[in-house]
């Protein structure tokens, strides 16, 4: 018997309970769209959060002061109070950073930068004020360290910093608060009271998560001291390893340095915290792989729902035609024909489903769901084709092979 | 020396088990010669159904043999059987199981699509077939725009169009009107006279006298073989189908049994006597 005709037969039987097979289609169809829609949504929200971070630059190190670290807590040493945290914890200060541009000692670390910050301080430029997020004081090497290159005009340089000249690069989003359209390169503004001078514009990075990295001034680290928040302890100190791989190596070189210079003993705790932006980016990934898991899993239900919906459909099918499964046999119809007619169709109604699903969720992947970007997932396609077909094929099966197995006149009896 | 088309030996079936069993067939033992027209009769629960779904290979006996062209059906397996469905048997049913939903042609093709038969060879063959049955005008029609004398005509084109051994019909008149009933005996007379073996089930002694051959089943068991005409010769009515229409319309033809005198009211019931010898 012709394969060619058995799918006629099945293409029939489909057609011949249009609503029926559509419903059924629908079911698979939604699943398929589901899984596939909701999995890109979660790839597309761990994507965006990675490039956040490595926004930053994959080797860089930030070190910021802690204050329950500190002499041996909770086991005692280096006379310290052993009872409770730390409140006097030692801050960073310049001197740290200097140490860290030792290369004998740290030969896992190109670039050193001391960093000060003064959040929200005002800008102002012939009338117009903006409210700065993030002035940031800092060193040149910040530049390359923070992945932050100057677009438009130039950067400051190291004699800028001896100098402690008031010269400041701004962002995208400070300069068209401030200036509009205007070249800012040359204007001077007056920050928190202080005239800078604009020498250069960052090139745009767009928004990452909830701030806009856009809204940010850098100066020279001396200059914002001086002027905004005094020549007192550091905020960060940002440190760029020789490469992604060194990171690891270089936050020892540098933990070893600082316990050292703050007097603590190898078992006691930090009184600073190295944020390895590897690290960090490891764990953000670990933790928007179980919400793709979630996402998936959810989705995976309605499949087997959709999946369920089938069987449900082909064991109806199969009852309802038992008897003219029996004529079919009474007139030489072999098992395998049978067989083949209701598998066909259980496969056809899961297939069409499972593809008109993958086009949807295709389709839908092109916009934006709730602000993120879907990114498909080419896996989670074959995935959710592969499970639609093979829960058409395995639960199309059982009725169907029931039914071919039967004796003629026991289908032909059947009322 | 050649095989009989259908050779039954001590044929039994039993429905259920324990205390339950009904003996449906209690040894039936049966040839039937090529070229014969055998009506088997009988009243419901004489086990006549369960003969011919057995004949048909729908079902199996519980003990006894069955030979089709010398072949044990018994030794086949479940494709050969299906094979031998396709090629060997045609069946009609009394309630013609007709596939809904499928054109005239498209029933009557179904038979040569399971048997491999290519598209062009199946259209011509499934034209023929209708064309004999005089149904050629309503071949794009689906069952449910037939009558049941149509239906049951497409059924009998279905039975024939694989040219098979043996045409079987299970009441096929049981569920038609007179003329109804004289259109499928008219075809299944032809098909005799043409040479093919036909075993019909019926419980109208109309239907029986078109036979060549009548079997009566009681209780599961034959207890009467009476040949009307002879195997090789025409069936019994096809010389009254020459008759004038007027003839037949009148008064239907009935056999010599029809024929009998009844017994008079307040007499005993005619069989009774006959029950005593």
């Amino acid at each position: 018997m012709n394969p060619l005709e058995i799918l006629r037969f099945a293409l029939k039987g489909l057609v011949a309970n249009k609503l029926r097979s559509a419903l059924t289609t629908l079911g698979i169809l939604i699943g398929v769209a589901a899984v596939i829609l909701l999995v890109a949504v979660g790839e597309g929200s761990s994507q965006s959060i990675t490039q956040n971070i490595q926004r930053l630059g994959a080797n860089t190190l930030t070190i910021s002061s802690s204050t329950t670290g500190g002499g041996g807590f909770p086991g005692g040493g280096a006379g310290r109070s052993n009872s409770g945290p730390r409140t006097q914890a030692r801050q960073l200060t310049l001197a740290d950073a200097k140490a860290l541009t030792d290369r004998a000692q740290l030969p896992s670390v190109t670039t050193v930068s001391p960093i000060v910050t003064a959040s929200s301080a005002t800008a102002t430029f012939e009338g117009a004020s903006h409210s700065i997020a993030q002035l940031v004081g800092t060193y040149p090497s910040y530049f390359e360290a923070a992945n932050k290159p100057v677009a438009q005009g130039q950067y400051f340089v190291n004699a800028d910093v001896s100098a402690a000249r008031k010269i400041v690069v701004i962002g995208r989003t400070v300069a068209e608060n401030l200036f509009g359209a205007q070249d800012p390169i040359g204007k001077a503004v007056t920050i928190s009271g202080v005239p800078f001078t604009v020498v250069g514009v960052l090139k745009e990075s767009g928004s990452s998560g909830m701030q806009d990295a856009d809204d940010v001034a850098i100066a020279p680290l001396p200059a914002v001291q001086q002027s905004l928040t005094g020549f007192g302890s550091l905020s960060q100190i940002l440190v760029q390893a020789t490469s992604a791989e060194a990171a690891t190596t270089a936050q020892a070189e540098i933990t070893a340095v600082l316990n050292q210079l703050h007097g603590i003993p190898a078992t006691g705790t930090a009184d600073f915290r190295i944020l390895n932006q590897a690290t960090l980016q490891e764990t953000v990934s670990a933790a928007t792989g179980t919400f793709t898991v979630l996402l998936g899993a959810v989705a995976a239900i309605s499949l087997l729902v959709g999946g369920i919906g089938i069987t449900n459909i082909m064991l109806v099918t199969v009852t309802e035609r038992t008897r003219e499964i029996g004529i079919r046999k009474a007139i030489g119809a072999p098992r395998g024909a049978i067989l083949g007619q209701f598998l066909l169709e259980a496969t056809l109604l899961s297939l069409v489903g499972g593809l008109s699903g993958v086009a949807i969720a295709v389709i839908g992947a092109q916009f934006t769901i709730a602000g993120i970007e879907p990114v498909i997932v080419p896996s989670s396609i074959v995935l959710a084709l592969g499970v639609s077909v093979g829960i058409g094929l395995f639960f199309g099966s059982y009725p169907a092979n029931r039914a071919a197995k039967l004796r003629p006149i026991q289908a032909l009896r059947h009322e | 020396m050649s095989h009989p088309v259908l050779r039954v030996e001590n044929l039994v079936k039993e429905y259920g088990e324990g205390d339950a069993t009904v003996r449906a067939l209690r040894g039936v033992t049966l040839d039937v010669e090529k070229g014969d027209y055998v009506a088997i009769m009988g009243a419901s629960g004489s086990g006549k159904s369960t003969l011919m779904n057995i004949l048909g290979c729908l079902d199996v006996p519980s003990a006894g043999r069955y030979l089709i062209d010398g072949v044990d059906v018994g030794d086949l397996g479940e494709h050969q059987l299906a094979v031998l469905r396709n090629r060997k048997i045609g069946f009609v049913f009394q309630s013609f199981n007709l596939i809904p939903r499928m054109s005239a042609l498209a029933n009557v093709e179904l038979p040569l699509t399971y048997g491999g038969v290519g598209s062009a060879a199946r259209r011509e063959r499934a034209l023929a077939a209708l064309e004999q049955v005089g149904l050629s005008d309503r071949v794009h029609h689906d069952p449910n725009q037939l009558s049941g004398g149509q239906q049951q005509r497409v059924a009998v084109a279905r039975a024939l169009v694989t040219a098979p051994a043996m045409l079987l019909a299970d009441e096929p008149t049981g569920n038609l009107d007179t003329s109804s009933t004289r259109d499928v005996l008219d075809i299944f007379d032809r098909l005799s006279v043409s040479g093919r073996t036909i075993v019909i089930i019926t419980h109208e002694d109309d239907v029986a006298a078109h036979a060549k051959r009548v079997i009566r089943l009681v209780d599961g068991r034959i207890i009467e073989d009476r040949r009307q005409s002879p195997v090789d010769g025409p069936p019994p009515r096809t010389s009254e189908a020459d008759r004038p229409q007027a003839t037949v319309v009148g008064r239907p033809p009935t056999t010599s049994e029809a024929d009998r005198p009844l017994a008079p009211v307040d007499g005993s019931p005619p069989r009774t006597s006959e029950a005593v010898l």
